[in-house]
């Protein structure tokens, strides 16, 4: 449930809230001491973690001996009562930054969240700055004179016949 | 035999298109027809060469040579003839040839074409092609060669080599290692050769924007004559996309579509790129605006076509899909520099030339929504280009390798693509030229009260989430508005002329074809969206273990599972079938069958899920794992997947409209308004190139 | 890619395009080939190559004992990566523990198991089952694999006297005498 939830959203700041509530059940979860976690439990971590051994396939769904090992373990993890966060902290102690979905937000890896923005937002700017010179410039020519509300139909002869006949239509219904 | 034929057939190739480069580069500059007429003789030559070439593989793949290391690697007896024919796409080695088929075929076909008013652009179009193909039949020739074979040396070694080391003999292995079971399915049959028909394809309105460079043509002739092959391109590079799409969710066992994957994204960069470049050159064709920009997008688009099957190819990247590691990286990379260096050169030189013939007026006019939608197309490029680069990138700086997941792209392309949702519901209502808020609340405002009801009935039937109400507001805001035009345009006609409401939209949709089919498309994207709404916001999932007759519950679905077999098939397989019975609120559903396929000759499990697919929903079910044994206990995972099905009822609908766009008209071509002269207003005149 | 949306950038007004735009959409061109072509490289061959020097790294065993390969100059370290659940990994398990027997006394050949994205309770199962007693550590963080960039496992590397990196092999050794005849090339 908390994963559904989790997808939708794009804001980092509810991000950070739903994780804080993921968090918060689970360590409820953790601290009722299920001696048996139960396999969605398990994949609930497991969805979080991509083993190196199947790049690019996150651990819940990865067949290889190898993850299963690792749920495993995680199941192991969670009978000990650890939470999600820990098991992870644990798994990338163990297995390096690669294991986590998305690089930590720390050192080199900042360049992934900024750069991306950073470029989009200079998009912005060249388009803001091509309609700027675009509008300031003086046509040389009268290009088509506003005279009427244009409509669609401006570069369509066709249609300019279309909203013609509409209009027509709407005349003669009043 | 067949061996050394084929590979001579490859040799003449690259001889042919190497002459063709110089014919073709010396008949344009002395001006010789004779010499481009040469030319274009070489590159027609050039298709039933290497279809010499891929019949002789297709020939040592039927017949089952296993001497050959092609054959040896991608086949094996006991698969059926027809995979073994399509087999000529399974390796790296085989898909080059593929590759070099279809764009030599796609080339020849457009050298064929009428080009009294062209001719400048004949010889360049002939060298970007033919220098394209001599890269790919290069690295055939020289590094991955299908016709390579075994041989017993004097010495009792194993050798790999093309012919006869002194002394050897031959060495023919008893049997193939076959295929890799994950292609062994019929949408991977299809999609491969639906991407590179895109890729391929690309290549003709790229090698008309380098003439066009060349030439000094800088007119959007180069436009109009390629506008019907982009949307070619396009419309194989979807269905490229969507058969991959389907075939993942059908194979891949993960309950989705979709994994952003390196490779995947590889294919979906030119495809973004290739959609913006889709919509801006009609700014060009009505305005006069954004020249270099369309060059750009062009030149963008077959980079990303090479680079994106570089990253695949050459293990700078690995991935599922990933071609294993292979020597054509070192080749292919100096390939890229020269390409990438040559139209950047190109593109600087006639920087003023293309300068913009008209301008922009409004905010809300349809050139200026474009721009924001190629704005954002170009987003959500460099979000991918990044993300895929970025571990390289990392790993090279600071030593650690890094995942850049699913979470990565969900949230920064998200918003960009519901921008693009937005935008696709008011830019067809904005007029080219002028748009003001007035013109254009007066033409929205109806579907707009209507489409508000949406996220009330979504409300009645249970949807909760807040993003899920403008998502699906987004959807119903586009769908109205493009059903609204269909109905403004069909009532017109069905005024004026007396035409019942269909023969109205037959005529209405052959008037203008490429408007009214992307309309269409746009339609298909909201179904498509839907779908992935559905999986993306809804889709919930559980995992047990049941003994027969034990029961698990998701999401108003009760599965029992009533017996697990096992047995061995004819093509070398075992596998584990499960037999389950879905309930619902008491009533039963029928029976679904997971299963698990071993391979044994390539040693590798598949896992194939039991799907009951209605327009509602999909309950999609896993079989895991069983107890060996007595399988007294057997874990499945199950899958609920709302709305998915909408996802490839859009696809249908999307290819759907991508063909009434791009189906040749049936007039002939009119007589067009010189384009140097053409003022901004010109009526959009359709070509019939 | 070759140089983003600059190219949008209609500056009508001026007859030429600046030679400072010119040379940064080359030098962006540049750079990003570069980039791509310092990760082709190093995807083909992995940053320590036959010949080289490997870079120092240490490894904890199981049973927590250290070893740092700067304080092992003078002597031939032999680098291999396993799993327990890497099916070839079995087959040489024997054969390099044997190996391992005739080199022990020597003092001159240090052994390193490097445990590859594996579990411990496994590992230490796959130990047991082999005999082995040589040293064995888990590759934490997955820092070792990836200095030496391995593909799969077993692979195994042998540095020699001056930490050079000596000897490559990709794939199960097939037998104890394989295993010494490349030791013993290093060794003299």
């Amino acid at each position: 449930m908390s994963l559904t939830l989790k997808k939708n959203i794009t804001r980092p700041f509810i991000a950070l809230f739903a994780g804080l509530l993921l968090a918060g059940i689970l360590f409820t979860a953790a601290e009722a001491q299920n001696p048996t976690p139960t396999d969605n439990e398990v994949n609930a971590v497991a969805k979080q973690l991509y083993c190196p051994v199947c790049e690019n396939i996150s651990l819940d769904v990865c067949p290889t001996t190898a993850c299963a090992q690792w749920r495993t373990l995680i199941r192991e993890q969670l009978a000990e009562g650890k939470t999600a966060e820990e098991i992870k902290e644990y798994f990338v102690a163990n297995y390096g930054d690669r294991v986590l979905s998305t690089p930590p937000t720390r050192g080199f890896n900042w360049l992934v969240y900024i750069l991306p923005p950073l470029i989009f937002l200079g998009g912005v700017f060249l388009v803001y700055r091509v309609f700027r010179s675009m509008k300031t410039r003086k046509p040389e020519k009268p290009v088509v004179p506003p005279a009427e509300p244009v409509d669609l139909s401006q570069t369509d002869p066709y249609l300019a016949q279309i909203e013609a006949e509409l209009e027509q239509h709407r005349k003669h219904g009043q | 035999m067949v061996s050394n034929f084929g590979f001579g057939a490859l040799a003449i190739t690259l001889v042919v298109s190497i002459y063709g480069i110089f014919a073709a580069v010396y008949g344009a500059r002395k001006n010789s027809l004779a010499w481009v007429e040469s030319a274009r003789k070489a590159m027609l030559l050039t298709f039933p060469l290497i279809s010499l070439v891929a019949l002789s593989i297709i020939y040592l793949l039927v017949t089952g040579d296993y001497q050959v290391q092609y054959v040896y690697n991608v086949t094996s007896s006991t698969m059926p003839i027809y995979l073994k024919v399509t087999a000529l796409w399974g390796g790296q080695a085989g898909s080059l040839i593929f590759w070099s088929l279809l764009l030599s075929a796609f080339a020849s076909a457009v050298t064929l074409r009428k080009w009294d008013r062209d001719r400048e652009f004949l010889p360049w179009v002939i060298v970007v092609a033919l220098v394209t193909l001599v890269f790919f039949v290069g690295m055939s020739l020289f590094f991955e060669n299908p016709f390579v074979r075994f041989w017993q040396t004097a010495g009792g070694a194993e050798a790999v080599a093309m012919f006869r080391p002194a002394g050897a003999t031959d060495l023919a292995p008893f049997d193939g290692r076959g295929l890799n079971p994950l292609l062994r399915h019929p949408g991977m049959i299809i999609h491969p050769p639906m991407l590179y028909l895109g890729f391929v394809s690309f290549v003709i309105p790229f090698a008309f924007a380098i003439a066009a460079l060349v030439t000094g043509r800088t007119d959007d002739r180069w436009i109009r004559v390629t506008r019907r092959w982009t949307l070619v391109a396009w419309l194989f590079l979807s269905l490229g996309l969507l058969l991959g799409s389907r075939w993942a969710y059908d194979v891949l066992g993960w309950g989705g579509y979709w994994a952003w994957d390196p490779v995947e994204i590889a294919a979906f960069m030119p495809f973004l790129s290739g959609t913006a470049f889709l919509h801006s050159v009609m700014i060009q064709e009505k305005r006069g605006l954004f020249k270099r920009w369309n060059m750009v997008l062009i030149i963008l688009t077959y980079s990303l076509v090479i680079f994106g099957t570089f990253l695949t190819r050459s293990g700078v990247l690995s991935s599922v899909h990933a071609f294993s590691q292979s020597a054509i990286g070192p080749l292919f990379f100096g390939y890229i520099g020269i390409t990438f260096a040559v139209s950047l050169a190109l593109l600087l030189h006639r920087w003023n030339a293309l300068r913009s013939e008209g301008e922009m007026h409004s905010l809300l006019s349809r050139e200026a929504l474009f721009l924001l939608n190629n704005l954002l197309f170009m987003g959500i490029l460099v979000v991918c280009f990044w993300g895929v680069l970025f571990p390289l990138i990392s790993e090279l700086f600071t030593g650690q390798k890094v995942t850049v997941g699913p979470p990565f792209y969900e949230r920064s392309t998200g918003p960009l693509f519901a921008g693009l949702l937005l935008l696709m519901g008011v830019a067809p209502l904005s007029a080219w030229g002028h748009s003001t808020v007035k013109t254009l609340g007066k033409a929205m405002w109806k579907p707009f009260i209507v489409s508000l009801l949406v996220p009330v009935l979504a409300f009645a039937l249970g949807v909760r989430a807040p993003m899920a109400f403008v998502a699906f507001w987004l959807c119903g805001f586009v769908a109205l508005i493009t059903l609204y035009e269909y109905y403004r345009g069909v009532a017109a006609r069905h005024r004026k002329n007396g035409e019942n409401v269909f023969l109205a939209l037959w005529n209405l949709m052959g008037r203008n074809r490429r408007r009214y089919g992307g309309y269409i498309i746009h339609l298909g994207v909201v179904l498509i969206a839907l779908g992935i709404i559905g999986i993306e916001m809804f889709q919930t999932e559980t995992q047990g273990t049941i003994p027969p007759g034990g029961k698990m519950s998701l999401s108003g679905y009760t599965i029992s599972f009533d017996k697990l077999d096992i047995f061995d098939t004819a093509d070398g397989r075992n596998v584990a079938r499960a037999v389950v019975s879905v309930e619902r609120d008491g009533k039963a559903l029928g029976q679904l069958y997971p299963r698990r396929d071993y391979y044994y000759d390539s040693q590798q499990p598949m896992t194939i899920p039991g799907v009951r697919s209605t327009m509602e929903d999909d309950l999609y079910v896993l079989l895991v794992d069983w107890e060996p044994i007595s399988s007294t206990g057997v874990t499945f995972k199950v899958y609920h997947n709302p709305l998915v099905n909408w996802l490839w009822l859009g696809g249908f609908v999307f290819i759907f409209g991508t063909l009434v766009a791009a189906w040749p008209e049936k007039e002939p071509e009119p007589v067009r308004v010189s384009a140097v002269n053409r003022k901004t207003t010109s009526p959009g005149v359709q070509s019939a190139d | 890619m070759t140089s983003l949306p600059d190219e949008m950038n209609t500056q009508e007004h001026s007859r030429r395009l600046p030679t400072w735009v010119v040379g940064l959409a080359f030098a962006a061109l540049v750079g990003f080939l570069v980039l791509v072509g310092l990760g082709l490289r190093r995807a083909q061959s992995g940053p320590i190559t036959v010949g080289q020097n490997v870079p120092p790294f240490s490894l904890t065993t199981f049973g927590g004992e250290t070893f740092n390969t700067a304080d092992l100059s003078g002597k031939v370290i032999v680098v291999n990566f396993w799993a327990s659940w890497c099916k070839p990994c079995e087959q040489e398990a024997f054969e390099l523990e044997a190996a391992y027997q005739s080199y022990k006394d020597g003092g001159e050949v240090i052994f390193l198991g490097v445990d590859y994205v594996d579990t411990e309770p496994e590992a230490l199962d796959f130990i047991k089952k082999f005999g082995l007693t040589y040293a064995n550590g888990p590759d934490m963080r997955t820092k070792i694999s990836q200095m030496f960039r391995i593909q799969g496992v077993p692979e195994t590397y042998i540095i020699d006297r001056e930490g050079k990196l000596a000897y490559v092999k990709k794939g199960p050794f097939l037998s104890t005498g394989e295993i010494q005849s490349v030791i013993n090339q290093v060794l003299d």
